[in-house]
């Protein structure tokens, strides 16, 4: 076991390292970060006195290594547009983003499982049927026209929440919640339908096994059963599509950001974007990566925890 | 309100490079300012009195109103970061200029109370009020306005800073005497000294000028979240009249849908920039909201690669201006908003010639041009920078230019690569649609030198455009009326419209400004009912 943990850190690693690689080099083959900064009246010379300043006219594997020091230490660098810090930004966006990933994926959840569940177990009845079709429904609209509609009707029509705007919960409670709950239901009630699916048909391949049938013969009732055994069985392939879906996500919440105008991560990196931002586009590029790494590695993780059957292998 | 970015704010040509044509001396005699001067102060000398006072209705509240707006600054430093986004909320708000620019375009006191011009135009005698403070409660005086010049002229990296090199010197004679000496005499530099590169900064806080903003404006920034807002508060030690409204928030959008949606809402009071106007039908109501519609100094035009074949032939040019039907363009791209114009200048401008009705709607005639110039056959490239009104113009455009036989293929490009390619060399383009937006910015769009993307040369309009920058000021707008004609003569360009100043707001909210003049939103005279 603690070989197999050793191995999923050591991949975590390997593949970040190779994932900043990457990033660097694309980003290094686009632009001119010294003629973004001047505008478009630069002379050469103030060109060439820029490049000099942000380091450039050093060889490209020195810029790399003064790059990925500096992050491994924690110091994302300093922009050269905005002349601002880059990791300080990182981190309060990132914050920002982590409230919107939680809670869209605990409305996920909350929608999932109890509908998958029982969409399953019920499959051949119409309640069975209903279920799946709401679900196949979710899948086929993306979060951000959820969003867009959900602030037509109830920010814009009803006016019972805000349309869009983040505040800091522990200054206003009351205010990040109405501010939040639109977009959590915009990226959670889309994933939740996709999750639906899959604990519909994990549910399913459990429901007819062997186990359950001698649960039964113990005395247990079929829901009884179902939740002590099948549902754990049935957690393993689930567990590795919320794994995907977190990703997802946190992905999917640049554009969901962008509809509730909302200052996550996702907005930094189409802003950073849209001004020429090279060193800020390569630190949150990275910063991306490594999460969803790091999520696989916990998913892994979370495996052994979960099927003990795993643990001996 | 800048919807093109840095592309065309560009710096100006306008300085530093005139030659020594100073035929007709300057008058040197200490007259009232007229309002004929139109823009253009730095030809009349005068000397102006008491500054203007906000009138007597408003009180000034503890009140928070909230805009919204596009382009958020990146930074607080307009010393290095190019763009329109950081003056507009810091100047005339957090930092003040020596002059200012008046709704209708006039040259009016500042932080200078008065000023002289020499005879030979080249020495200003700026006499600095007293009694101002910065923000951080130390006093301005000439000292400073000598630093802040000199530091524009050594220290400043934006392209826009090109204009202060007509000056040779500034010298504090004393603490209310500020003495400027140009080495050539120039018609706009007192108009450069109205926009960012003129704003009074302290020597104390340059070093820190990214994050901190310490100016002797009415207000002082107290809160900036980087993409999102800026918060600014009024400044109790102003010596001027007091801002209307203690806390303004400039909030910042990337999504036009989200600013609707929030000003329906009520989480902001106003849409300083309306992105659709479009979508303008849902604020109708006007008990609830109010919709301005004025001027900016924006010039859409559809620019011309003049240098390239076939479009280095007149009669080409000419075509594809007889071909497009402005009035139709404006309507389908801009729901109609926005004056047509048939040249590189706006109405407010002091040397402007209507020229929109220089090349009607006239097939027939376009297609004779064309075969008159043997290109019967003509297929162009247009290239579309990610800009809302190049979007919306393009189908019309190419829709219109079919008809009279020209084949257009359009093509989206980055703005990295707008900048890098068509912008600056080896412009590679036909065609391409933008807004430029800088004031008074013909000198350097049509130089008549082909220094510029436009690659228009015509030595007569170098020698026009020059002369009329050291001349007398009638001179200079009677040169800048031919240069403009000219260029229309020439179709250097297929201009469209002058791009309007289309806001937004509450119909409880007051003393926005019609026009956007200038690089800054002043926002002092704001007030609600």
């Amino acid at each position: 076991m603690w070989w197999g943990l050793v191995r999923r850190l050591l991949i975590f690693l390997v593949s970040t390292a190779v994932a900043s690689v990457v990033v660097f080099v694309l980003l290094t083959l686009v632009g001119d970060p010294a003629r973004t900064a001047l505008g478009t009246n630069a002379t050469p010379e103030a060109l060439a006195e820029m490049r000099h300043r942000m380091g450039l006219d050093r060889p490209v594997t020195t810029q790399f290594a003064s790059w990925i020091g500096g992050m491994v230490h924690g110091d994302f660098g300093t922009s050269y547009v905005t002349h601002l810090p880059i990791g300080p930004q990182i981190g309060a966006r990132l914050a920002v983003t982590m409230w919107l990933v939680a809670g869209g994926m605990a409305v996920a959840l909350v929608v999932a499982i109890p509908m998958g569940t029982i969409a399953a177990l019920k499959h051949r009845t119409w309640a069975g049927w209903l279920l799946s079709s709401l679900s196949q429904v979710g899948i086929a609209v993306p979060a951000f026209l959820a969003g867009i509609l959900m602030v037509a009707l109830v920010s814009v029509e009803l006016g019972w929440l805000p349309s869009g705007g983040f505040v800091v919960p522990a200054e206003d409670p009351g205010g990040f919640l109405a501010r939040m709950i639109l977009p959590w239901l915009s990226l959670g009630l889309v994933q939740g339908a996709v999750l639906a699916r899959y604990v519909r048909s994990a549910v399913l391949d459990e429901v007819g096994q062997d186990y359950l049938r001698t649960a039964r013969a113990k005395g247990l009732t079929r829901w009884r059963a179902t939740w002590r055994h099948g549902l754990r069985n049935a957690a393993i392939p689930v567990l590795t599509v919320i794994g995907v879906q977190l990703v997802t996500i946190l992905i999917g919440a640049v554009v969901v950001e962008r509809v509730f105008v909302i200052p996550g991560i996702g907005s930094y990196l189409v802003d950073s974007v849209a001004r020429q931002d090279r060193l800020a586009v390569q630190g949150i590029v990275v910063t991306i990566v490594a999460i969803s790494l790091a999520v696989s590695f916990v998913v892994d993780v979370a495996y052994t925890v979960i099927d003990p059957r795993l643990r001996r292998r | 309100m800048t919807l093109l970015v840095a592309g065309c704010s560009a710096g100006s040509g306008l300085t530093g490079s005139s030659s020594a044509t100073s035929g007709a001396a300057q008058t040197g005699t200490e007259i009232a300012q007229s309002s004929t001067d139109a823009g253009t102060g730095g030809a009349a000398s005068s000397t102006v009195g008491a500054s203007s006072t906000q009138p007597s209705g408003p009180m000034p509240s503890d009140g928070t109103l909230k805009l919204g707006l596009v382009l958020a600054p990146a930074s607080m430093d307009f010393t290095t970061t190019d763009g329109a986004a950081i003056p507009q909320v810091l100047l005339g708000n957090v930092y003040e200029t020596l002059v200012t620019q008046a709704q209708d375009g006039t040259i009016q006191p500042g932080l200078a109370e008065k000023w002289t011009v020499s005879d030979d135009g080249r020495t200003y005698d700026f006499t600095i009020r007293s009694g101002v403070t910065f923000s951080d409660g130390t006093p301005f005086s000439a000292a400073d306005a000598a630093f802040s010049i000199d530091y524009v002229k050594t220290k400043w990296t934006v392209g826009v800073a090109k204009a202060m090199d007509a000056v040779v010197s500034a010298t504090a004679v004393s603490p209310t005497e500020l003495k400027v000496v140009l080495g050539e005499p120039n018609n706009l530099w007192l108009f450069k000294m109205t926009t960012r590169i003129g704003a009074m900064m302290s020597a104390q806080h340059v070093d820190s000028l990214a994050t901190e903003a310490i100016g002797t404006g009415p207000f002082v920034v107290s809160d900036w979240q980087q993409d999102q807002s800026v918060t600014l508060t009024r400044n109790d030690s102003y010596w001027g009249a007091p801002a209307l409204e203690k806390t303004i928030v400039f909030t910042y959008f990337s999504d036009p849908t989200a600013m609707n949606n929030a000003l329906l809402t009520g989480d902001i009071q106003v849409i300083t920039t309306v992105q659709t106007p479009q979508a303008l039908s849902q604020f109708e109501d006007t008990s609830k909201y109010t919709i301005i519609d004025g001027t900016t100094n924006g010039k859409v035009m559809m620019t011309m690669n003049d240098a390239r074949p076939p479009l280095n032939d007149v009669r080409v040019r000419q075509a594809i201006n007889y071909a497009l039907d402005k009035d139709a363009i404006v309507k389908a791209a801009w729901a109609g908003y926005g004056t047509p114009i048939g040249s590189h200048e706006v109405p407010t401008d002091p040397w402007y010639v209507d020229l929109a009705d220089r090349y009607p709607h006239d097939v027939a005639k376009a297609k004779q041009l064309l075969a008159d110039a043997g290109q019967t056959n003509l297929t162009l490239r247009l290239a579309l920078p990610p800009v809302p009104y190049a979007a919306a113009a393009a189908p019309v455009i190419v829709s219109q230019l079919a008809q009279a036989g020209i084949t257009v293929q359009t093509s989206d490009v980055t703005f990295d690569n707008w900048l890098g390619k068509i912008f600056a060399p080896p412009y590679d383009f036909d065609l391409t649609i933008i807004n430029h937006v800088e004031q008074y910015d013909v000198t350097t769009v049509f130089s008549g030198k082909p220094d510029y993307y436009t690659q228009y040369t015509n030595p007569e309009v170098t020698k026009l455009e020059t002369e009329g920058l050291a001349a007398d000021h009638d001179t200079f707008i009677a040169d800048f009326r031919k240069v403009v004609t000219i260029l229309a003569d020439d179709a250097a360009a297929a201009w469209l419209w002058a791009f309007p100043n289309l806001m937004v707001a509450d119909a409880t909210v007051h003393g926005l400004p019609e026009n956007a003049i200038g690089e800054s939103l002043n926002v002092a005279g704001l007030y609600t009912d």
